[in-house]
C-alpha cells in the first residue's frame, strides 16, 4: 500500500551518505484531505518510533499563534493581556516567521535540545509550508528544506502544500526538493466554475469525503515508481483502500506517446519461448543453437547433426563451455535496497512544527 | 418553506448552529461569498440578529468592523427585523468599529497599513477579553463587512488581510469565538495569480455562497445558497464535511430558504 510505503521510507530515515527522505503531501481546495494524509502519517511515524526500542518525543516551534509578533507588541505596549501567548508554554514560539534563517537555527536547536544524550536523530513536520510561502519567497522557503534535508541529525522531513495557492513553478521547486509526493485528487470530476445547482453537490460532497491518493517515489538510482489508491475519512481518521481497479496500481513511468510501447499477452508469451543463443536448458535434451537466421522447428530438422557435433565436441574437449545464465527480465522491486534497511533506527527522536496547535489534542 | 424568523430555517440547519444554546459556533470562522447579482448582505444581518436575540446567551457581544456602510443603514435594516441595533449599542453588547472614517495610511505604504492594522487587532482583541471576563459570558462574534473595501484600505496589501484574520481566528480558537466575513467573489474572478480568496476558502470552517441560479433570473427566486460545512474535529473524532444548496427569496423583513421545486 502507498500509504504503508510512505510511512517505512520515512520510518527508516537517512541512510548513510544521503540526505534525508522528504515527502510532500499536496492538495487542493477540490480536494482537502491533504490535512488527514499528515495527520495519519504523523501518527504512523510516531508510533514506529514509540513501538521501538526509544520512546518518541514531540516538540513543537509554534508559528500559528503570534507569527509575526503583533500579541507580543500588543502586550508590551499593555493594550491587551499577555494570555494569548501564554497558552505557548509548552512550546517555542516563533514571533517573526519571515525570517527562516532564525525558524530553521530554532528547529535544530530545539532538534538537539531534545537528542542530546540518546545522540539519535529527529523528525521534522512542517505545517504548512503554503502558511510559509506566504511570509517569504519560494526561494527562501526551498532554501530551508533543502538545509534541514541536509542535516545530518534530520532523519525525515514531510510537508503539507496546497497546490492551487501557488504558482506552478512553486510547486515544482518543492517536488524536485522531495524523495516522494503524496498527491490527493478529487475522486469526483465536478462541473467547476459552472455554476453550482442541486445536481453536483452530491459530487463535491463526495469530494470532500474520499480522493485518490497518488504517490511518487524517487529512488536512489533515478527510477521513479508510482502508487495509488484510494483514500476515504473517517470519524476517528482516514482509511486507505486499493484503487477502484480492485488492486494497487504499481506501474513503471510509461511516456504517453502515439505508438504502444507495452506488450499484449501473446506478445509477453512468444518472448517467452524464444531460445537465446547459448543459453543454458539443462534439461537432459540435446542443445539447440538458434542461430538468428530460421525458425527453431527448422532448425532442429535440418542441423541436427551439426548440433550433434557441436555438442560431441564439447563433450570431447573438456576445456570448457559457456554456461549463460540469463537476468531475469523482472527484476524484483527494491532488489538494490539494502535488507537491514528496515531495521528501525535507535533512539530516533519525533519533532514537530506545527501550525496548528489543535492536533495536540486529538 | 421557512423564513429567517422562525427557528431552525434552513439556513441555520446547514450552519449547525445547536438553537438550543442559543448560538454555538465558538472557534471557527465563516465566510460569506457573493456576487453582484446575488448580495449576500442579508446573510450577515441575520446573523446579527441571532447573535444579539439569544435569550439563552444574554452577554454575548458582537464587534463589527464596517468597510462597507454607515452605522445607520444596519440600524435601520435590523429595526425591520425586530432588532434595535442603537439599544445593543449602548449596552455594550453590539461594538461598531466605523472603519470608513478611520485616517487610512496613504502615505506610509504597507508599514503604515500594517501599524493601522495592528491598531484595530489590538482593540478587537481587548474587547473580547475584556468580555470574556464577564459572568455568563458564552461567546463573541466577529464580523468584517467586507473584506475586499478592507483591502483598499490597507493599500491593496491582500497579505495583510490575511495576517488579519489569521489572528482573528487565533483569537477565535482561543476565546470561542465565531468569525464571520463577507467578500464578493467577482472581484477576483479577473486575478492570473492564485486568489487570496482561495487562501479564505482554505482557512474557513463554514463557507456560505450566494449565487444566482443556474437558469438565470426569476421574479420568485432571487438566488441560492451553498452552504459548504467542513465539519468539526474534537477529542470523539472528526463530524463529516457536508454541503447543502437551496434557494432563498429576500422580504422586507425577512428572507424565505426553500429547496428547489418545494415551493408552493
Amino acid at each position: 500500500m502507498a500509504a504503508e510505503a510512505i510511512s517505512r521510507a520515512l520510518r527508516d530515515g537517512a541512510l548513510e551518505g544521503e540526505h534525508a527522505p522528504a515527502l510532500t503531501i499536496k492538495d487542493s481546495i477540490h480536494a482537502p484531505l491533504g490535512a488527514f494524509v499528515f495527520d495519519h502519517i504523523l501518527a504512523q511515524l510516531s508510533s514506529n518510533i514509540s513501538s521501538s526500542k526509544s520512546q518518541a518525543q514531540l516538540r513543537i516551534v509554534d508559528c500559528y499563534t503570534d507569527p509575526l509578533g503583533w500579541k507580543i507588541q500588543l502586550a508590551e505596549s499593555g493594550i491587551v493581556s499577555n494570555r494569548s501567548t501564554q497558552n505557548a508554554t509548552t512550546a517555542s514560539l516563533c514571533k517573526n516567521v519571515r525570517d527562516l534563517d532564525m525558524l530553521f537555527s530554532s528547529i535544530v536547536e530545539l532538534g538537539k535540545e531534545v537528542i542530546r544524550e540518546t545522540k539519535g536523530r529527529f523528525a521534522v513536520a512542517i505545517d504548512s509550508v503554503s502558511e510559509i510561502l506566504r511570509h517569504a519567497s519560494i526561494s527562501s522557503a526551498a532554501s530551508l528544506l533543502s538545509n534541514l534535508r541536509s542535516h545530518d541529525q534530520v532523519a525525515c522531513l514531510f510537508w503539507l502544500f496546497h497546490s492551487d495557492l501557488h504558482e506552478m513553478k512553486a510547486s515544482s521547486a518543492l517536488e524536485y526538493i522531495s524523495s516522494m509526493v503524496a498527491c490527493v485528487e478529487p475522486i469526483s470530476n465536478t462541473a467547476n466554475g459552472k455554476g453550482m445547482n442541486s445536481e453536483n453537490v452530491p459530487l463535491i460532497e463526495q469530494n470532500l469525503g474520499r480522493g485518490k491518493f497518488s504517490v511518487r517515489f524517487k529512488r536512489r538510482n533515478g527510477r521513479i515508481r508510482l502508487m495509488s489508491e484510494e483514500l476515504h475519512t473517517e470519524q476517528m481518521g482516514i482509511n486507505f483502500v486499493p484503487a477502484f481497479e480492485g488492486h494497487v496500481t504499481s506501474q513503471s513511468l510509461v511516456p504517453k506517446v502515439q505508438f504502444n510501447l507495452q506488450l499484449s499477452e501473446k506478445e509477453r508469451n512468444d518472448r517467452a519461448k524464444v531460445v537465446l543463443p547459448f543459453e543454458h536448458q539443462g534439461d537432459g535434451k540435446p542443445i539447440q543453437i538458434y542461430d538468428g537466421r530460421r525458425s527453431v522447428s527448422e532448425s532442429k530438422t535440418e542441423n541436427k547433426e551439426t548440433n550433434a557435433e557441436k555438442m560431441h565436441v564439447n563433450e570431447d574437449s573438456g576445456r570448457g563451455e559457456i554456461i549463460y545464465i540469463r537476468d531475469s527480465d523482472d527484476e524484483m522491486p527494491d532488489s538494490d535496497e539494502d535488507p537491514d534497511d528496515d531495521l528501525i533506527s535507535d533512539s530516533t527522536i519525533f519533532f514537530l512544527t506545527v501550525g496548528i496547535l489543535e492536533l495536540l489534542t486529538n | 418553506m421557512m423564513s429567517s424568523n422562525s427557528a431552525n430555517n434552513l439556513l441555520d440547519e446547514a450552519l449547525g448552529f445547536n438553537d438550543e444554546c442559543g448560538g454555538g459556533g465558538g472557534g471557527l470562522l465563516l465566510l460569506i461569498e457573493d456576487r453582484v447579482e446575488t448580495s449576500g448582505a442579508f446573510i450577515l444581518h441575520h446573523l446579527i440578529k441571532r447573535r444579539l436575540s439569544s435569550p439563552n446567551r444574554p452577554n454575548d457581544v458582537v464587534v463589527f468592523l464596517s468597510f462597507a456602510h454607515p452605522f445607520s443603514h444596519y440600524d435601520r435594516i435590523l429595526r425591520k427585523m425586530g432588532c434595535n441595533l442603537g439599544v445593543q449599542k449602548e449596552n455594550k453588547r453590539f461594538v461598531y468599529y466605523d472603519m470608513l472614517n478611520l485616517n487610512y495610511p496613504v502615505t506610509d505604504g504597507e508599514k503604515g497599513a500594517e501599524d493601522l492594522l495592528l491598531s484595530v487587532y489590538g482593540k478587537i482583541q481587548k474587547t473580547v477579553e475584556l468580555c470574556s471576563s464577564r459572568e455568563g459570558y458564552k461567546n463573541s462574534t466577529i464580523m468584517i463587512d467586507d473584506i475586499s473595501l478592507m483591502e483598499v484600505a490597507l493599500c491593496g496589501s491582500s497579505n495583510l488581510v490575511l495576517d488579519f484574520l489569521h489572528y482573528c481566528y487565533s483569537l477565535a480558537t482561543q476565546f470561542d469565538c465565531l468569525v464571520i466575513i463577507l467578500n464578493h467573489e467577482d472581484v477576483y474572478s479577473t486575478v492570473d495569480v492564485p486568489s487570496p480568496l482561495l487562501q479564505m476558502e482554505y482557512l474557513a470552517n463554514i463557507v456560505i455562497k450566494a449565487e444566482p441560479l443556474a437558469t438565470g433570473l426569476a421574479t420568485d427566486v432571487h438566488g441560492q445558497l451553498t452552504v459548504l460545512n467542513k465539519g468539526i474535529c474534537q477529542g470523539s473524532g472528526c463530524s463529516k464535511s457536508k454541503i447543502r444548496n437551496f434557494h432563498f427569496r429576500v422580504k422586507e423583513n425577512c428572507v424565505e430558504y426553500f429547496y428547489p421545486g418545494s415551493r408552493t
